[in-house]
């Protein structure tokens, strides 16, 4: 199963150009509300496999990273059990 | 004066590690990026680490490649992807300094003697950017930090991947001088052999040779390598997004089929003047000769050029300029395997010139203000919303747009 996960992004610019998420929709069209977004920074995905401006964000009290990859387009990684 | 402090970063197998970072499922295998075999570019372009240790090489037919190494994948290349990575790096750099001098696309010289104050020494900033690269971007680099640009280059292919070397003023006789002579640029097969007659086998023994029997036997430019073996190259890192002045502007392709006639040859040349002509029209310049290369399917290879009785950057005249220089140089032995075009003697803008007597001005101004229109057009819906008619007759020839697929190679050191 392909642990990156393209998602559907509501997001906000703020009136000084700062581009911040606001909920995410997940592969099975469930919506979360993003309640806080705690650290921007270019990071690469080792696990999904890319780069991208990763938004630690909180949702539902879990911490979760949503990338941003320049392409207008967003990823999540995949939970995988490992066994 | 102290000396300067120059790094060299190098970012290891550049094409395979972005494509790895990509596609999770082939990290732990062999592979490399290499062309479509399929439109018969089937090289290897870059090897990951697993496929170099079984003899894989860059620039090996696919077929061979797999011969050495039968495991192997292939992936096909993605020019965009690598060149946002190259950007991406570039930005790191600059974190650092602005004298930064790309070398390729995956290569960069950085001068960072005036940046050691505040960000600490070369072996600091070589040590963050590498770590920084590998986080960001996951991507490995190799870094050679030195007093020249010349040994930071031999630094940085001194140990790979993802490693640091320094070649300082103290060091280098003892770290460079032992290596082989051909590990320094521009040191080819052509000048390793002609080394080797002289008994030239390291970087130490070309140090100390002669300059007597360098200069007879390389001319020059054996001068400049014994200077080189000796640290005592002094070239600048070049300003960022300063480039070299152009000098010639072309493309050549390799077909999808073998051209077997002149009309084949013709709709190649059209294809591959609407590129160069927009590249022209678009920097302003327009050129005074105009070159053509030419590969057979043995791949005996030819070029001719011939200097224009006016300037011009007009497709269809380089075209038709192309061709006859084509129809008075090949008899048609064999099919050909692929075509160049070059406009060369460039110009820059509106120049005064001579104009000839039995050249229609008027037709001549049609005809730019036609392609100026074409450009137009294709930028507002891309290239393929307005052909000529020629590109119709053969479609499987004609389906290239040259000036978007076309990527810049490293520009010559001196």
């Amino acid at each position: 199963m392909n642990i990156k996960v393209y998602v559907e992004v509501t997001t906000v610019f703020t009136s000084d150009g700062r581009m911040i998420p606001k909920s995410v929709r997940w592969e099975d069209g469930k919506e979360y509300i993003i309640d806080k977004v705690k650290d921007c920074r270019r990071v690469a995905s080792l696990k999904a496999g890319g780069v991208g401006d990763r938004y630690t964000c909180m949702i539902q009290g879990f911490e979760k990273h949503l990338y941003y990859e320049g392409n207008n387009m967003w990823f999540m990684e995949r939970a995988v059990v490992q066994s | 004066m102290s000396d300067r402090v120059i790094l060299h970063s190098d970012c290891n197998c550049f094409y395979a590690s972005v494509e790895m970072l990509h596609r999770p499922e082939l990290r732990h295998r062999p592979m490399a990026v290499g062309g479509d075999p399929e439109a018969r570019h089937g090289i290897v372009l870059t090897a990951n680490y697993m496929a170099k240790r079984s003899g894989v090489k860059t620039g090996m037919a696919l077929w061979q490649a797999r011969k050495v190494c039968p495991d192997i994948v292939f992936v096909p290349p993605n020019m965009d992807l690598y060149l946002r990575f190259s950007r991406m790096c570039s930005e790191i750099y600059s974190d650092y300094t602005d004298l930064i001098e790309p070398y390729g696309i995956d290569e960069c010289w950085l001068d960072v003697t005036c940046s050691e104050r505040l960000m600490g020494n070369g072996m600091g900033i070589a040590q963050e950017i590498r770590q920084r690269i590998k986080k960001e971007l996951g991507i490995t680099v190799s870094v050679g930090v030195s007093f020249n640009k010349i040994f930071a280059k031999l630094g940085s292919d001194y140990k790979k991947p993802d490693a640091i070397t320094t070649i300082f003023r103290e060091e280098y006789q003892t770290k460079a001088w032992n290596l082989p002579v051909s590990d320094l640029l521009y040191v080819g097969r052509s000048t390793n052999n002609k080394l080797a007659t002289l008994g030239i086998k390291t970087i130490g023994e070309l140090a100390k040779m002669e300059d007597r029997v360098l200069h007879s036997h390389l001319g020059k430019m054996g001068l400049v390598l014994k200077d080189f073996a000796n640290g005592l190259d002094d070239s600048p890192v070049r300003l960022e997004h300063t480039h070299a002045p152009v000098k010639s502007i072309g493309n050549s392709t390799t077909t999808s089929r073998d051209l077997l006639n002149d009309e084949d040859v013709q709709i190649v040349f059209y294809l591959l003047a609407e590129s160069v002509a927009a590249r022209l029209r678009e920097n302003g310049f327009q050129c005074k000769v105009v070159e053509i290369s030419v590969r057979d399917n043995g791949l005996y290879h030819f070029s001719r050029q011939r200097k224009l009785d006016h300037v011009t950057n007009i497709t269809s005249e380089l075209a038709e300029v192309a061709f006859s220089i084509f129809k008075s140089n090949y008899t048609w032995e064999k099919p050909i395997r692929s075509l160049g075009l070059r406009g060369c003697d460039l110009v820059v803008g509106n120049v005064d010139e001579q104009l000839s007597l039995f050249v229609d001005i008027e037709y001549q101004d049609k005809l730019r203000k036609m392609d100026e229109a074409v450009d137009d057009i294709r930028r507002r819906f891309g290239y393929f919303s307005v052909q000529r008619g020629l590109m119709y007759c053969d479609k499987s020839l004609s389906s290239l747009d040259c000036k978007e697929s076309h990527v810049v190679h490293p520009h010559s050191y001196f």
